[in-house]
């Protein structure tokens, strides 16, 4: 069963046509890099993807539940780290991922293994979000996301502000994720480093998808099959 | 386009038109030169001949609107947004004339041009509050889809809130100086209830007539953003083939 | 639902203690009206006695405006709608918890006012029960009303303008009430005010299941 399969999807802002017909098959365990210049749509495709956005039309299905009727079915299962990192100033950090993991109905322990996984010190866990550098803040973002074990990552620009240490732990991250048998999308302009992860490179282009190739050189057991090359 | 399609008028609602227009000749010679004059009111009492059809008209555009809202919240369905956003229209314009003419009316009939302490006036003011604040939320602008659940709530919950705001209000006045029910009074002449009857056919034939007009202005304007949309698609998709990267950021 | 209810209550409680508005702006706001109104009508006693009620509720209304702009705005920044979303509590739920995070806040503005008009307008507690049942019931009310309609204008472009214009009017069925049930609670006119606490009771139940109902689509539209 794929996890993600769009076809010809296209997804309004306003009156502005974001996803302007977007095919896309995507299998458990892979590792698609989504690249494309800005304003291409690669944001609003992860957005979509996690059932945040109605389809204007095209058929979506995302985790076997369709787009256009069960998409809080879907949110309950995606982690999505967008541009902005969905934390409330004036809670501390252990207060946001506490407040996290009560609503998403995960027990409470895990909060404190996220934090660890992304190296948020023990100094740091009862400073209000507000205070923290846009780095750390990015890094409890991350423990957000890790600590919901999603089936489908969702990662806009995870290396955006981050120091060395911290992108070795985003990699490390979705490596564990995809060796989980979760599947990561990722929307990055760091090609070097994403490229290294990435099973499939997808170019989205004016808010369709314009080349798509399974990357052979990281693909050592392939779960993936060759797919429509272009 | 040719100026057949961007017309909203037709065979129905000319002659829908004509029929109001007769009407409303025929309710200023009733209403002037037909109906008596009352033994109390004197002259002012013909002011009902458009009072009460305009009252009646809130309620039915209120309604329409509050069927509109569900429909658009239960079925997404575009032709009932636009039908609830075009009584709501509408009836603002009937809140407007039903304002107006009661506080004319006041003026001779209980010395004063507004009176605190009568129900349906405050009621009709509170709601017609409702109604300006429900269009100006409509004129916000932003993602049609997200203006019109918006919207349709607010429409429900103006709706749903009538009966409790007029109950309040009668009870804070306490003094009704309204006639009680000026159609089951009984001591209403003939003459007067027939006018009466016309005025109400004649503002039931404008509020059809005015929908008719309004939501094909709607449907038309839904139709151009479907055609710009067509168009922003198409460029959309251009950027995709020239494939040029740095483009403007959006 | 009830642990949902008290987790987004205890949230947005924790995000005012630590922030302070309500305490440090809006209270002194609120009894700034209050005095202001005094001055405004100081020249006759009697009529500051006679409007005490309606003044009172009048200025709770503009303090509802703010704390209501306040709660839909500890969600609309940084994009926290998103994760309540994502989390995948029930809306009702969080429609419920906002509006009793937003009905503590108020009502804690309400026992300053209180003091407020028996220090300055010279008021009297005919019956203490009836005074607390009315702030409590038009509060869960303005709160109900206030939270469904924080959530609508959250997209909006104009939304500190068209909160107010929507709410406003809305709310004048509580006005009236609370303002009768006070008179009888301040012995300032002879109405039956337990009636009229039956009519706000009415309005808060109305539009609540009408909030619970609506805040899951409106929640969608972002």
């Amino acid at each position: 069963m794929s996890i993600v399969a769009l076809r010809d999807a296209v997804v309004l802002l306003g009156r502005f046509p974001a996803l302007s017909g977007v095919d896309l098959e995507v299998d458990a365990a892979e590792v698609v890099l989504l690249q494309g210049p800005n304003g291409a749509g690669k944001s609003t495709l992860l957005r979509f993807c996690a059932g945040l956005l109605r389809p204007h039309s095209g058929s979506a299905v995302v985790l076997g539940h369709d787009l256009r009727e069960s998409r809080p079915a879907v949110r309950r299962s995606v982690g999505l780290l967008g541009h902005d990192t969905a934390l409330y100033d004036d809670l501390t950090v252990t207060e946001n991922l506490q407040f996290l993991a009560r609503a998403s109905r995960i027990e409470i322990e895990a909060v404190g293994s996220a934090l660890n996984r992304l190296g948020v010190s023990a100094r740091l866990h009862d400073v209000v979000v507000g205070q923290l550098s846009a780095g750390q803040r990015r890094r409890v973002a991350l423990a957000g996301v890790a600590l919901r074990r999603p089936e489908l990552w969702l990662l806009d620009e995870p290396h955006a502000g981050l120091d060395q240490g911290g992108r070795d732990l985003v990699d490390g991250l979705v490596a564990d994720a995809a060796a989980d048998g979760a599947t990561v999308l990722v929307a990055s302009h760091e090609l070097d480093r994403t490229l290294e992860l990435a099973t499939r490179r997808v170019t989205v282009v004016g808010g369709t998808i314009t080349t798509d190739v399974v990357d052979a050189a990281s693909v050592t057991d392939p779960p993936v099959q060759s797919k429509q090359e272009s | 386009m040719s100026a057949d399609a961007v017309n909203t008028g037709s065979r129905t609602t000319r002659l829908l038109g004509a029929a109001v227009l007769i009407g409303v000749l025929a309710l200023i010679l009733l209403g002037f030169f037909g109906a008596p004059e009352d033994d109390e009111q004197r002259d002012a009492v013909r002011m009902i001949f458009v009072h009460l059809p305009s009252a009646f008209g809130i309620y039915a555009a209120m309604a329409t609107t509050a069927v509109g809202s569900v429909m658009w919240l239960w079925k997404r369905s575009r032709w009932w947004d636009i039908v609830a956003h075009s009584s709501a229209e509408i009836g603002v314009i009937f809140c407007g004339l039903t304002l107006f003419t009661g506080s004319v009316w006041g003026r001779p009939t209980w010395n004063t041009y507004w009176d605190w302490g009568d129900v349906r006036l405050v009621t009709t003011l509170i709601l017609f509050l409702m109604l300006v604040g429900y269009l100006a939320l409509r004129s916000a602008g932003g993602d049609e889809n997200a203006m019109a659940t918006r919207a349709a709530v607010v429409g429900l919950l103006a709706a749903v809130n009538v009966p409790i705001i007029n109950r309040s209000v009668e009870w804070w006045s306490n003094r009704t100086l309204h006639q009680k029910s000026s159609l089951t009074d009984g001591n209403l002449e003939d003459l007067t209830l027939f006018t009466l009857f016309v005025g109400i056919v004649v503002w039931a034939l404008f509020f059809v007539w005015a929908m008719i007009h309004r939501f094909r202005i709607g449907w038309l304007e839904h139709q151009l953003r479907d055609i710009d949309l067509e168009t922003a698609l198409i460029q959309r998709r251009a950027e995709a083939a020239t494939e040029s990267s740095g483009e403007e950021s959006r | 639902m009830f642990a949902d209810i008290w987790l987004v209550t205890n949230k947005d409680l924790r995000i005012e203690w630590r922030s302070r508005v309500t305490l440090s702006q809006v209270a002194p706001f609120a009894l700034t009206v209050l005095v202001l109104f005094g001055f405004a009508l100081d020249a006759n006693p009697e009529v500051l006695t006679a409007a005490t009620s309606g003044l009172f509720w009048l200025t709770v209304l503009f303090v509802a405006v703010v704390a209501v702009q306040r709660s839909t705005a500890i969600e609309t920044a940084d994009g926290a709608r998103r994760a309540l979303l994502l989390a995948g509590i029930e809306p009702s739920s969080v429609f419920v918890g906002k509006a009793l995070a937003i009905a503590v806040q108020i009502l804690g503005v309400e026992v300053l006012m209180v003091g407020g008009v028996l220090l300055f307008y010279d008021a009297t507690v005919e019956s203490l029960p009836l005074l607390l049942a009315t702030c409590a019931v038009a509060t869960l009310a303005i709160a109900a009303s206030g939270t469904l309609l924080g959530a609508l204008v959250a997209g909006v472009r104009a939304r500190e303008t068209v909160l107010p214009i929507l709410l406003l009017p809305l709310l004048a069925p509580v006005l009236i009430a609370a303002s009768r049930a006070f008179d009888d609670a301040l012995g300032v006119l002879a109405v039956d005010g337990w009636a009229w606490l039956g009519l706000l009771a009415g309005f808060g139940i109305v539009n609540a299941l009408l909030g619970m109902l609506a805040y899951g689509p409106l929640l969608e539209e972002t």
